[in-house]
């Protein structure tokens, strides 16, 4: 088997006295879709801002290809080309439409031509059906169509890994659909992504690994099979049970596999 | 020499603080007024409320200052120069505290005055007992802003040749022949008054506040 | 009194020159000030410890003193270290760094609302620090600043009138002459006045006008929610 894009050896983050998490050992696969389950505040989504080096670890380290970008003087800039981030509450640029979100990467960081640019940001948005809104403001777009957005300008860097953080948690509950959808394409094509959700349909659908996260370490990590019907712990048994009765009925609607 | 320095402008100083102390309140009983006309008055009172403050607002205020003096120290009213720019300071003040109590007014909004007449009280008792206490207490930040404003414009008065902090910085310096040093006394006693005014006030909106929810 | 008209006939050149000045003045003043309540505003908030410091320190001096002070520290102060400006930069730097000092809190103001997430989703797709606050934060904040940075304009105006008394020829030092000439300061004042309520009014137009010119749809809301 080849050497994973992204790993994590050790990783620990601290804050003051607060360990947020502690020895986070995490291999990501090319191609491979990872869900990252667990209760709110158990350090999720600081472990992706750790990976992309939007915060600074406290200890371990990460490797993207085989390069240690945790490394003293790496660049973190030229690390985040390559890691694309979606965020929670989307964080679209507000003053620029969504063609400019996306070309906006493109023309001032890749340096590449406006013509060239604007034609690979139109893909982009193609690819995540919002081509008809390019011209359109992040105010003028609905949650769901700015999460899209987000998404796409994220794409255009060519990224090696995605990161996704939350991303339907602050959407309502008719716009989570489009959204999933477009991450489920993207699985489907084989893009490497890392995905914090407490959307359990999603999870069983698409992910090829589950980790299980609590109280800043890993529990355990499987297949969804594994994970859904044969838990080895109890702390994730009782946490599936607790999400499958909130999301329950939710799950029920839309037909989840059995 | 430090010290005889000092002294001759704490003179000054308390001119300055003299100048605001009768500005401040004067503008506020005048702004007040006005705030509640143009708030509560009929049709045209409210307009002509609406004139005085677009006026006042909207040309220098030591322009004002002047025009204000002539009139106050002229022949028919003769007042001494500290007074008559006190209290000029004091009107072309009472436009900008006009808005900021309006703005007040407006916050409270008429649901509170709604409520009083429900209870049987007149207008003028819904004013009074209902609507200005919350009023006065939303207004005090930005009221406490116009203060510094005030304690600040108070070194027009110079050019009327009240011997506020200024003039004294400039007769020191006349006599001293230390520009420098006499300027920057007189400076560093504007800070410290400034940021005085600015904690005090800072303590009373504190105090003064209603509880809330958290 | 002397007639109205008269007054006018007489003395509206003269009042225009001075009136020309005092735009000129607000212009320049207004100019200088953006630019150092830009840095000012850009330095207490991205910062390091002791940049922040220094601009604290400018902004919270000349926020805490009257102008007219300002005016005269450099105007008759300075001479006494051995720096000396002619009247007219003296006015134009009181004017700038004052200025400077009140433009830096409404920029302060609108970066602090664009938030961090701005700059988390510009440095996540590789953006520089410095990039993104010119490409991402900038503009947004400058956008945000115009409704209460427009006060400033016509605050501005309204201070250049205390720079007749270092001699300088705008227009309130205009009507102080043409004052002594008629012998009726009232009538003179009143009517230097109504040349600044003229001036204030049309300033205050147009500011509008950018205001309106420079929305961004659904922007407002969006900031309100971050």
């Amino acid at each position: 088997m080849t050497n994973p894009i992204l790993e994590t050896r050790n990783l620990t983050k601290i804050y003051g006295k607060n360990v947020i998490f502690k020895d986070i050992n995490l291999k990501v696969n090319e191609g491979e879709t990872i869900v990252i389950i667990g209760p709110s505040g158990t350090g999720k989504s600081t472990l992706l801002r750790c990976i992309n080096l939007l915060t600074s670890n406290d200890g371990g380290q990460v490797f993207l290809d085989d390069k240690e970008i945790t490394a003293k003087g790496h660049n973190a800039d030229e690390v985040r080309q390559q890691i694309g981030m979606v965020f929670q509450n989307f964080l679209l640029f507000n003053h620029l439409t969504a063609l400019d979100n996306v070309m906006i990467g493109l023309t001032k960081v890749k340096k590449m031509p406006k013509d060239k640019a604007r034609e690979k940001a139109m893909e982009e948005l193609n690819r995540v059906g919002l081509a008809d809104r390019a011209d359109h403001y992040p105010g003028q777009l609905s949650g769901g169509q700015q999460q899209r957005v987000a998404i796409a300008r994220a794409l255009a860097m060519d990224p090696r890994v995605m990161l996704f953080d939350e991303p339907t948690s602050a959407l309502d509950p008719e716009l989570i659909g489009e959204v999933l959808g477009v991450m489920a394409k993207l699985a489907k094509d084989r893009m490497t992504m890392l995905v914090v959700t407490h959307e359990m349909g999603f999870a069983r659908e698409v992910a090829d690994r589950i980790v299980f996260m609590e109280k800043g370490s890993i529990v355990e990590e499987g297949s969804p099979d594994d994970l859904f019907y044969h838990p080895k712990h109890d702390r994730t048994r009782e946490f599936l049970w607790k999400i499958t009765e909130l999301y329950g009925k939710k799950e029920k609607e839309k037909g989840a596999v059995e | 020499m430090l010290s005889n320095f000092f002294s001759y402008i704490i003179q000054g100083t308390a001119i300055t603080i003299g100048v605001t102390l009768v500005a401040l309140p004067f503008g506020l009983l005048l702004g007040l007024l006005m705030a509640l006309v143009h708030t509560y008055g009929g049709k045209i009172s409210n307009r002509l409320a609406a004139i005085y403050s677009l006026l006042l607002r909207g040309v220098p205020p030591i322009v004002l200052l002047f025009i204000l003096y002539f009139i106050l120290s002229g022949k028919v009213i003769n007042l001494t120069p500290f007074w008559a720019g006190s209290l000029s300071l004091g009107i072309v003040s009472s436009a900008y505290q006009m808005e900021i109590l309006r703005g007040a007014l407006l916050a409270v909004g008429g649901g509170q005055m709604t409520a009083a007449r429900a209870i049987g009280m007149s207008r003028l008792q819904a004013i009074q007992t209902i609507v200005l206490p919350q009023a006065l207490r939303l207004a005090i930040p930005p009221w406490s802003n116009e203060a510094s404003i005030v304690l600040k414009d108070s070194s027009l008065v110079y050019a009327l040749g009240v011997p506020e902090i200024l003039r004294r910085a400039q007769q020191l310096s006349a006599t001293t022949q230390q520009p420098f040093l006499a300027y920057g006394i007189a400076a560093l006693i504007y800070f410290v008054l400034v940021f005085a005014t600015n904690r005090a006030l800072d303590y009373l909106s504190e105090r003064t506040k209603l509880p809330t929810h958290p | 009194m002397i007639a109205f008209y008269e007054f006018f006939v007489r003395f509206l050149p003269d009042m225009l020159k001075g009136a020309g000045i005092t735009v000129l003045l607000t212009a320049e003043g207004l100019s200088a000030g953006f630019i150092l309540g830009l840095l000012a505003s850009l330095a207490r908030v991205y910062g390091n410890k002791f940049v922040r410091g220094l601009a604290v320190g400018y902004i919270e001096l000349f926020r805490g003193t009257p102008l007219l002070m300002q005016l005269f520290i450099i105007y008759y102060g300075l001479p006494g270290l051995g720096i000396t400006f002619s009247r007219e930069w003296c006015a134009f730097l009181a004017l700038g760094l004052n200025s400077g000092a009140y433009q830096a809190e409404y920029l302060r103001g609108s970066l602090l609302a664009i938030g961090d997430g701005q700059m988390m989703a510009g440095r996540s797709i590789g953006m520089s620090r410095a990039k993104t606050i010119w490409y991402v934060i900038l503009p947004q904040a400058l956008r945000l600043a115009i409704p209460a940075w427009s006060n400033e304009p016509v605050s501005l105006l309204k201070s250049t009138a205390v720079v007749f008394l270092i001699a300088v020829p705008e227009l309130m030092a205009k009507a102080k002459s043409i004052a002594a000439q008629t012998y009726d300061p009232i009538g003179t004042y009143l009517a230097v006045a109504l040349v600044y309520l003229a001036m204030v009014y049309l300033l205050d137009a147009f500011l509008r006008w950018v205001e309106r010119a420079t929305r961004i749809p659904g922007f407002e809301m969006e900031s309100r929610k971050a």
